[in-house]
């Protein structure tokens, strides 16, 4: 089980978040204006990078907030919760 | 390749069976050219060699394999076999292999002892129950052998199943796949080694690949190793886990996530378990080897990861219901745990086919489910690769589908990957 940062409530057992999966992955402004590659990129593509992996969690069982993390794909270790990593939803 | 019969075994008993030969050639390093090149020597690419060789006269084949043949997910997994999927895509995919894994041993002259011991697939809910009564309906009118069991009838089929009605996952029912069952997954990989090998195919393990280099045109022409160049106007990537890494080396993102998934096993105990039982609904799968030991499937954790690791509370989970729907199994020892990488897009399809790079095939996304599609896999493959087009089979895996919106959405028809 990880033991996640959280940037608002510090160190947790996993099982306190769901996962959010690859960070920085922006929703189309307009999506009647992309074409179906930039819609199928939005949606379904995935970096899935075997090493730092930016990605999303919910700190659902406590303070219920998204924050963005990296983590090493390989080691499963979390390298500096940034707190100014504050999740706008993209 | 010296064939298995009842004549060799006894002519070998002579010599106390130390006379075998290799079952197969492993050159040291690849040749510096190949028709085609298969990245991944899991089951379903040294299917895919094997039938390119017997079916499509393609010989000059390579299988390169970053470490041991069979040594990834095609040695972790649960080696359940089944095809009674819900869309009839799927179904009639699955079933290709089922039908292939029927005549497998006597193809290959190598016992996968395959073993059609029946796959039940337990319903918890309300909403199972339904699902899978529609599952049963699809599959019989698809020509797909699977049945619906009371719980009383799945008792029969399976003794040791409780199906006390005060349980926190009480069985409301099961769907049976009688031509479901097991093979021996490390036997198949063995199996396919040795024919492909016997048709001219170079299996090259410990052999990584570093990158893929194409022409000025975008087409695909040579493959770099840990043990030097290849070139080859034809890539099949059948990686599993690690296909995201290898196709970013010729430029291509996939829907493709990697999560861990475990498996244990139980110590040796006598025959107990007389087929296989799954639960999509509690991520709980067993079946007992002929070795004796209980083999256990649990479910995969959250989170991306190439760890080969997962969480302890995933296994805990799956135990917790197995040992509620099998009280005798509370007081097993367990003898070992283990993880593996497995590929998963978003509709829980695999995706089988071209890719936008001339002369690059890739058949990843199988997902927790890719042992039993071993033999169609490769088959269904091998024929995409051969003629540039996709198989019939293998045409609505289409990694374009994901562009089109053509799902195979098996998902949510079974609202877990499996």
């Amino acid at each position: 089980m990880l033991l996640i940062p959280c940037p608002f409530c510090g160190p947790r057992p996993e099982i306190e978040f769901t996962y959010g999966g690859e960070a920085n992955i922006a929703r189309p402004r307009d999506p009647q204006v992309v074409d179906d590659d930039a819609w199928a990129e939005f949606l379904h593509t995935r970096t899935n990078p075997k090493g730092m992996h930016a990605e999303r969690w919910r700190h659902l069982h406590g303070c219920g907030r998204f924050f963005k993390v990296c983590r090493d794909t390989v080691t499963d270790r979390f390298v500096a919760a940034a707190s100014s990593a504050l999740d706008t939803g993209a | 390749m010296q064939r298995f019969s009842a004549l060799s075994l006894l002519r070998h008993a002579f010599s106390g069976h130390s006379k075998w030969g290799e079952q197969w050639r492993s050159p040291e390093r690849p040749a510096k050219d190949y028709d085609v090149v298969i990245i991944g020597g899991g089951g379903h690419g040294l299917a895919t060699a094997y039938y390119l060789a017997k079916e499509h006269g393609i010989r000059r084949v390579a299988v390169l394999e970053k470490g041991w043949i069979g040594g990834g997910n095609t040695g972790r997994n649960t080696t359940i076999i089944r095809s009674n999927y819900l869309m009839p895509e799927s179904a009639a995919l699955y079933e290709h292999a089922l039908q292939l894994w029927a005549g497998l041993s006597q193809e290959l002259n190598y016992n996968v002892m395959f073993s059609p011991r029946g796959v039940m697939m337990l319903a918890h809910t309300v909403h199972d129950v339904q699902v899978f009564k529609r599952h049963v309906c699809a599959n019989r009118l698809a020509g797909v052998d699977n049945d619906w069991l009371t719980p009383q009838q799945a008792k029969a089929f399976c003794p040791p199943l409780a199906i006390d009605r005060i349980m926190r996952y009480p069985v409301l029912g099961a769907a049976l796949q009688r031509k479901g069952g097991t093979a021996r997954h490390d036997a198949v990989a063995w199996g396919y080694a040795r024919a492909a090998s016997a048709l001219g195919v170079d299996i090259v393990q410990n052999c990584e690949v570093a990158g893929i280099r194409r022409d000025a045109s975008g087409a695909v022409v040579s493959v770099d190793t840990t043990r030097g160049p290849v070139s080859t106007r034809r890539i099949g990537v059948v990686a599993a886990g690690n296909t995201s890494v290898v196709m970013a080396m010729a430029g291509v993102r996939l829907p493709l996530e990697s999560y861990p998934l475990q498996a244990l096993v139980s110590e040796p105990v006598k025959p107990v378990m007389p087929c296989v039982v799954m639960s999509n609904t509690i991520h709980a799968y067993i079946s007992q080897s002929d070795k004796g030991e209980l083999v256990i499937g649990a479910g995969t954790d959250a989170y991306v990861s190439y760890s080969q690791t997962g969480g302890l509370h995933i296994i805990t989970h799956t135990l917790d219901a197995i040992c509620e729907l099998f009280p005798q199994f509370r007081r097993l020892r367990l003898l070992r745990n283990w993880g593996g990488t497995v590929d998963v897009t978003p509709d829980r399809s695999p995706i089988i086919g071209t890719t936008p790079v001339p002369g690059l095939f890739v058949n990843c996304g199988w997902g927790t489910g890719g042992f039993k599609a071993t033999p169609g896999s490769g088959h269904v493959f091998a024929h995409t690769i051969a003629k540039g087009e996709p198989h019939p089979i293998a045409a609505p895996f289409s990694l374009d589908r994901f562009r089109t919106g053509r799902l195979v959405d098996e998902a949510a028809a079974a609202a877990v990957a499996h």
